[in-house]
């Protein structure tokens, strides 16, 4: 789950993370208030979507600029152009993102840039802390490029951060002065903390700053959160913005489907997430474009069936659809079922292609037939993906 | 032969009380696994399903009815819990089936696992077990699908297990054991650790390994396939298609950056003279095409 970089940056706030005074703002109304809560003649005004790239992104009326940082007199001016707008970035697909919500900050004097994040590091399944002189930029890049620019640190969660583990970081980032080495210390310890504290599975602080009198603080905020952790994070939840998903990806949550949308026009319903990737990678395989990843899990019943074909088919690229179903301990006839019933509720107009393999598939196959139903079986896993997308070329 | 089960494991179901649970470990019986007991705090002293003693702790499990392995159906919140209570119980092997546990309780079950110097193994979490065709199977995959034989498969993923399993049996060629390594970002066996067994493995004559986006696992067992594995091997990897930074529903598949990517993973297992199946239709197709 992702959260907003005002509501990271109030996190930060709570475990001690210096970041640049801000406030931010849903309506024009309270833009006043915002602005007074900060102080200099300069300020930052940023739009506030889940996407990189906001500095250099544009909106859908021409107007240039997600992050704007601008005389105090002409912020308000500019976050109302902001506010309501749609934010297209190289993060967010040409349709791009509504700003609800915009975030006022004191601009900072910035002597250099660094590169500093917290994430699981899957090989020794620990967290890793990774540091780099070169903020600011893309860290793939930069790891891709100059790998030496690139301090990695494993924490032992055993012990938690300690002294020696940041004063690794804090030269290899060749800082040696006294007073930023305190700041940097508190710095990484609530760094340290929030990402265990809160089940985070990234926080990324690109750049994080040196001023030039010396003080360290945090200008961006990106942090994730662990999904699987969050029944034990309910103030975590409420930072949730559903408005920054895909209605029907919230959907589909709801109902205990997992599915992603995708740009293709073929729509794939399948049990189990690996089968379902796969489903996928053959339908690009024989020529054509998925549509989504869908899981309907292990024991998916009609009511789930019926709900997966409804997600599916509010996608308006959809031109035809592929059910994949190995029938592991669920039975075909079951799934079999399911489709039927939800044929009934849901109107299908494209064409759809099942393959059901597994137990019971004879008894499957034959309820599918007698339901008289609309639809062309397949044998194989590779019969159904070149049997869906010739049908969809011809359409 | 076959590896990690067999006819000496003695089951010890952890959480098969629920619904779910007591549906997949009837299923396992009916195949034949030995379960000896079942552990659910609080209703220690009971019998499950009129056939197993019921304890309060896997500690009495060991010690009443020798239990050496242990499946777990433990709700997530819990289920890291469940794994640790296992090892310090001493138990040889743990299969979790459990879906959905956070990762920060995963580190602290990897270093658990890590500090019993190999006494304890852990399949799993979020995997659909492990089996042993004709002698034993733990947790939901299908027997039927599966007859004995010589081929090893490993996978990340449930239902491409089952694809590959079903077309070697259909062509007639049978496996020796099944292990489901599951899909999350840590895991107590990996892509290599089985490879290994499989290799060192007499009754295993050719491996199955199925992998998907995220994690460099697949690398790395591709790595010491080319330096150590004369067995014909062949793989798959599912994610081709999957768009970078999104989880593709399982907890481990997500592309970070160029890492984790589908085209990385096949360019090491094709470097290491894999044979990689470009479809997950021809999984057994491929692997058939190099051994016989």
């Amino acid at each position: 789950m992702n959260i907003h970089e005002y509501q990271a940056k109030e996190l930060f706030t709570e475990f001690g993370i210096a970041v640049p005074a801000g406030k931010a703002a849903q309506s024009e109304s309270d833009f006043e208030a915002a602005l007074s809560a900060i102080e200099g003649d300069t300020v930052v005004v940023k739009s506030q979507i889940h996407a990189g790239g906001r500095g250099k992104g544009t909106f859908t009326d021409g107007f240039k600029g997600g992050v704007k940082v601008l005389p105090r007199a002409e912020a308000i001016d500019v976050a109302k152009k902001m506010l309501g707008n749609t934010l297209v970035t190289h993060q967010t697909g040409p349709e791009g993102r509504e700003v609800k919500t915009v975030y006022f900050t004191e601009a900072s004097a910035i002597q250099k840039e660094y590169y500093l994040a917290i994430l699981l590091d899957r090989a020794t399944s620990k967290p890793v802390i990774i540091a780099s002189t070169e903020g600011g930029m893309d860290i793939e890049t930069v790891a891709d490029e100059t790998p030496e620019k690139i301090i990695r640190v494993i924490i032992d969660p055993a012990t938690g951060i300690m002294p020696f583990h940041k004063r690794q970081i804090a030269f290899g980032l060749g800082l040696t002065e006294k007073a930023q080495l305190k700041q940097l210390d508190k710095f990484l310890t609530g760094l340290y903390d929030m990402f265990w504290d809160k089940d985070c599975s990234m926080v990324e602080i690109n750049p994080l700053i040196t001023t030039p009198e010396g003080d360290i603080l945090a200008l961006d905020a990106k942090v994730n959160f662990d999904s699987n952790a969050l029944f034990r994070h309910p103030e975590i939840v409420a930072l949730r913005d559903l408005g920054e998903e895909d209605p029907k990806e919230v959907k589909a949550s709801d109902t205990g489907l997992s599915y992603i949308a995708l740009d293709g026009n073929i729509a794939c319903l399948v049990n189990g997430a690996g089968l379902a990737m796969a489903t996928m990678d053959i339908i690009k395989h024989f020529g054509g474009n998925p549509a989504n990843f869908l899981d309907v899990g292990g024991g998916a019943n009609a009511d789930q069936v019926t709900e997966a074909f409804k997600i599916i088919l509010s996608d308006p690229n959809v031109k035809g659809i592929l059910v994949n179903i190995f029938g592991g301990i669920m039975s075909c006839k079951t799934i079999a079922d399911g489709i039927i019933e939800a044929a009934k509720n849901v109107d299908i107009t494209v064409p759809l292609v099942v393959r059901l393999e597994g137990n019971s598939v004879a008894e499957g196959k034959q309820a599918l037939t007698d339901s008289g139903l609309a639809l062309t079986p397949a044998d194989s896993l590779s019969d159904a993906a070149q049997k869906i997308v010739k049908l969809v070329a011809e359409a | 032969m076959s590896v990690l089960v067999g006819k000496n494991t003695r089951v010890v179901g952890q959480g098969i009380t629920g619904k779910a649970g007591t549906q997949h470990a009837l299923n396992n019986i009916a195949y034949g696994t030995n379960y000896v007991a079942a552990v659910t705090p609080g209703k220690g002293g009971g019998k499950w399903e009129d056939k197993l003693p019921i304890f309060n702790s896997v500690h009495d499990a060991v010690a009443k009815e020798g239990a050496n392995t242990s499946v777990i159906f433990v709700p997530p919140p819990f289920a890291a819990d469940g794994i640790l209570e296992a090892i310090d119980a001493g138990i040889e092997l743990i299969i979790c089936i459990t879906e959905g546990i956070p990762v920060r309780d995963m580190t602290a079950v990897k270093d658990a696992l890590i500090k019993t110097g190999g006494k304890t193994r852990l399949i799993g979490p979020n995997c659909p077990g492990i089996m042993t065709p004709g002698e034993c199977n733990i947790g939901i995959m299908p027997g039927y699908i599966a007859q004995p034989g010589k081929v090893g498969v490993v996978s990340r993923s449930g239902t491409l297990t089952y694809e590959a399993m079903y077309q070697l049996t259909v062509r007639g060629y049978g496996q020796s054991t099944c292990i489901g390594i599951g899909g999350d970002p840590i895991n107590g066996t990996s892509h290599i650790d089985a490879v290994k067994l499989f290799n060192e493995d007499p009754a295993t004559e050719a491996i199955i390994l199925i992998g998907e986006i995220g994690g460099s696992a697949e690398e790395e067992a591709a790595a010491y396939i080319k330096e150590h594995v004369k067995k014909p091997v062949a793989a798959f990897i599912a994610g081709t298609t999957a768009p970078p930074g999104r989880r593709m529903g399982h907890a481990g598949a997500i592309v970070s950056g160029s890492s984790g990517s589908a085209e990385t993973k096949i360019a090491a297992l094709k470097d290491a003279g894999i044979a990689v199946a470009p479809t997950p239709s021809e999984i057994g197709e491929t692997l058939l095409s190099i051994y016989s």
